[in-house]
């Protein structure tokens, strides 16, 4: 008779599922998903690193040795001096403070932008919607990395510069998402409901169309900070970006450049720190598309 | 399908005038007199002023728009302020050892991306499909200078497999008729040439194709499984055909989708990311003519070389879409 129990145990548990809140059910889809939780713990660690740089990193950015220059990684100095005596170790660690906060912010700053345009595009429709959609499509016939190229030339190279550019190009990624997104959920009843009663275009927009359109915007937000990151040390890398010298990864593999023969450590752990940083949000992007949002899986 | 081409192209108008307003304004916003540029810091006030005039610039915006899109119209690119030379005849060999790079590296891409991505969907969760994948999470996620700098200490300072940088043996240039270098080479039957430009070429190739190479495969082992779930290669594996040509023939044939968006999405990418692998590999590439463009504020060859770049994504993206069309009809009528 261990038949019939079995059977109801997993009844039970089905109904315990669907009545789980929508962010619990996430967390576990999450959770089943073992790269996912890699993602995730890689970008906790750079953040905690980030936050408890000062503490973590045993020299100053700036500190110089000049009689030191140029060691190899060894028990004093983990990841070896630059050219200037400096301890790349500290440097890499301050680092992921530069290449999280631009990644971060950028994306926040292209995320609000283009959800309202995208949002103001799909409930409006007509005219507006063509601009805007029309706007886009022209932002996304350049290739991105020579648009953020172009916009630091007008406003001059530095890292705050190459945070606007990056926020810049990221702007249609987001704005068409979300206009898709708001197409769909504008023809729900409960749209049509809300306005029924009398509810204005203002309330209708951000108390339920934006709340439902979430999803998309967090899991494309993940993958997002990913490529911000590498645009943001690429453009440092050809000097549109941070200056030297300021620990940004890019940046300090492009001051590096002329010593890759002598002291290749010295562009090794840079370029490393940004792969992992990235490997970790583009995980983390995927695992929370899948657990989020199983129809956008590909 | 003629009919869909003509909507596609109809389609391509306001974006491109778009483009050319964008382009135009980003040149008038960046800091800095051309006129002062053209002439050096030593030019009197009344030689700039002069000069503001024939080139038009005291005019006011819209004017200056409309004689931009009709010089543009006619093929006028402008004229470079280093080299006093057209845009559009100095523009092409750049243009060419991009397109030669690109191409190579589009070439590895697909190759071994379908390969792997096939290799991998076919013996599912083998230790192959596990490294295919794995290599593929931190392909997606390598900065591409980087592993351009790490490959060139490896290979070319370390072993010497590769040379560091350049086209071409400069010792031995080559005898340019397309730019081409490949086909140059091939056509003057110079074929030592030909290995050695193709030797050029493998390390840039590769960096640059490791991200679309990387998406490629995910995509193809994603779709491939999908396909090979499908009644009809159980009918074919029932009638005992043999399990490789099930897979070639026809899991393969409804695989080409995904890895055709790839390509079209990959194409601007591939135009961006060689701006990088050209700055490192000392490649003389259109990213290359307009990075250094944009430090010397040549303004003309700015304006034009963007504009190139982005009409030949779009145009690739139109192309991609077309096949599309061809490869599977549904998609016409959306």
């Amino acid at each position: 008779m261990a038949e019939p129990s079995k059977i109801s145990d997993e009844i039970k548990q089905e109904i315990h599922d669907e009545t789980l809140p929508p962010w619990k059910e996430a967390w576990r889809n999450f959770k089943k998903n073992k790269i996912a939780i890699v993602g995730l713990s890689i970008v906790s660690f750079f953040i905690l690193v980030a936050i408890f740089a000062p503490w973590i990193a045993p020299e100053g950015i700036n500190d110089q040795k000049l009689p030191e220059r140029l060691q190899s990684p060894s028990a004093e100095y983990w990841f070896g001096t630059d050219d200037f005596g400096r301890d790349i170790f500290s440097r890499v660690i301050h680092g992921a403070r530069i290449s999280l906060w631009v990644g971060f912010l950028a994306v926040v700053g292209s995320a609000i932008v283009g959800s309202t345009l995208g949002i103001v595009a799909g409930y409006y429709g007509r005219w507006v919607d063509t601009i805007i959609s029309r706007l886009f499509d022209i932002m996304l016939a350049f290739p991105s990395i020579l648009l953020a190229i172009a916009v630091v030339s007008i406003l001059g190279p530095s890292l705050q510069n190459a945070l606007i550019a990056i926020a810049i190009i990221n702007v249609p990624n987001f704005g068409r998402l979300i206009r898709s997104k708001v197409l769909s959920v504008k023809e729900e009843e409960y749209i049509m409901a809300a306005r029924a009663i009398g509810m204005s275009d203002f309330r209708i927009l951000f108390s339920h169309v934006l709340p439902n359109s979430m999803t998309p915007i967090i899991v494309q937000g993940s993958l997002a900070v990913a490529t911000a990151i590498i645009e943001a040390a690429a453009l440092g890398f050809l000097g549109l970006g941070a200056q030297p010298p300021q620990p940004e990864w890019g940046a300090m593999l492009s001051s590096s450049r002329e010593y890759l023969i002598q002291a290749p450590w010295t562009m090794f752990f840079p370029g490393l720190a940004i792969m992992l940083v990235v490997l970790g949000f583009n995980l983390l992007g995927d695992g929370l598309r899948d657990a989020l949002d199983p129809k956008m899986k590909t | 399908m003629l009919q869909y081409i003509i909507r596609r192209l109809l389609q391509l108008i306001p974006v491109l005038l778009g483009m050319t307003f964008i382009v135009f304004l980003i040149i008038r916003a960046i800091p800095g007199d051309p006129a002062i540029v053209i002439l050096g810091q030593q030019a009197t006030e009344e030689a700039v002023a002069a000069l503001r005039e024939t080139l038009g610039l005291n005019n006011p915006w819209y004017v200056q728009y409309f004689e931009y899109l009709k010089n543009l119209m006619t093929g006028d690119l402008g004229e470079s302020i280093r080299t006093r030379t057209a845009v559009n005849e100095e523009i092409w060999p750049y243009l060419a050892a991009t397109f030669e790079l690109s191409i190579f590296a589009m070439v590895i891409a697909v190759f071994i991306g379908v390969n792997a991505g096939i290799i991998s969907a076919w013996f599912r969760n083998s230790w192959f499909d596990y490294g295919a994948m794995i290599f593929a999470l931190i392909g997606v996620s390598v900065p591409i200078f980087w592993l351009g700098l790490m490959m060139q200490y490896q290979f070319s300072l370390q072993w010497d497999w590769f040379p560091t940088t350049g086209r071409e043996n400069v010792r031995d240039p080559v005898n340019a008729i397309t730019n081409l270098y490949i086909l140059d080479t091939i056509i003057q039957g110079r074929f030592d040439q030909t290995l050695n430009v193709l030797r050029h070429l493998v390390m840039p190739g590769v960096a640059l194709a490791t991200i679309p190479m990387a998406i490629i495969a995910r995509m193809t082992r994603s779709s491939m499984l999908e396909v090979m779930k499908s009644d009809y290669i159980r009918t074919a594996r029932a009638k005992g055909e043999k399990m490789f040509w099930i897979v070639y023939k026809h899991s393969l044939k409804n695989a080409v989708i995904p890895v055709l968006t790839v390509i079209g999405l990959q194409t601007g990418l591939l135009l961006g990311g060689a701006i990088l692998t050209e700055t490192i590999f000392g490649l003389p590439g259109i990213g290359r003519y307009i990075y250094e463009a944009i430090s010397s504020r040549d303004y003309p060859v700015i304006q034009s070389g963007i504009l190139v770049v982005a009409f030949i994504f779009v145009m690739i993206n139109l192309i991609v879409d077309v096949l599309y069309s061809i490869v599977d009809p549904r998609i016409r009528y959306n």
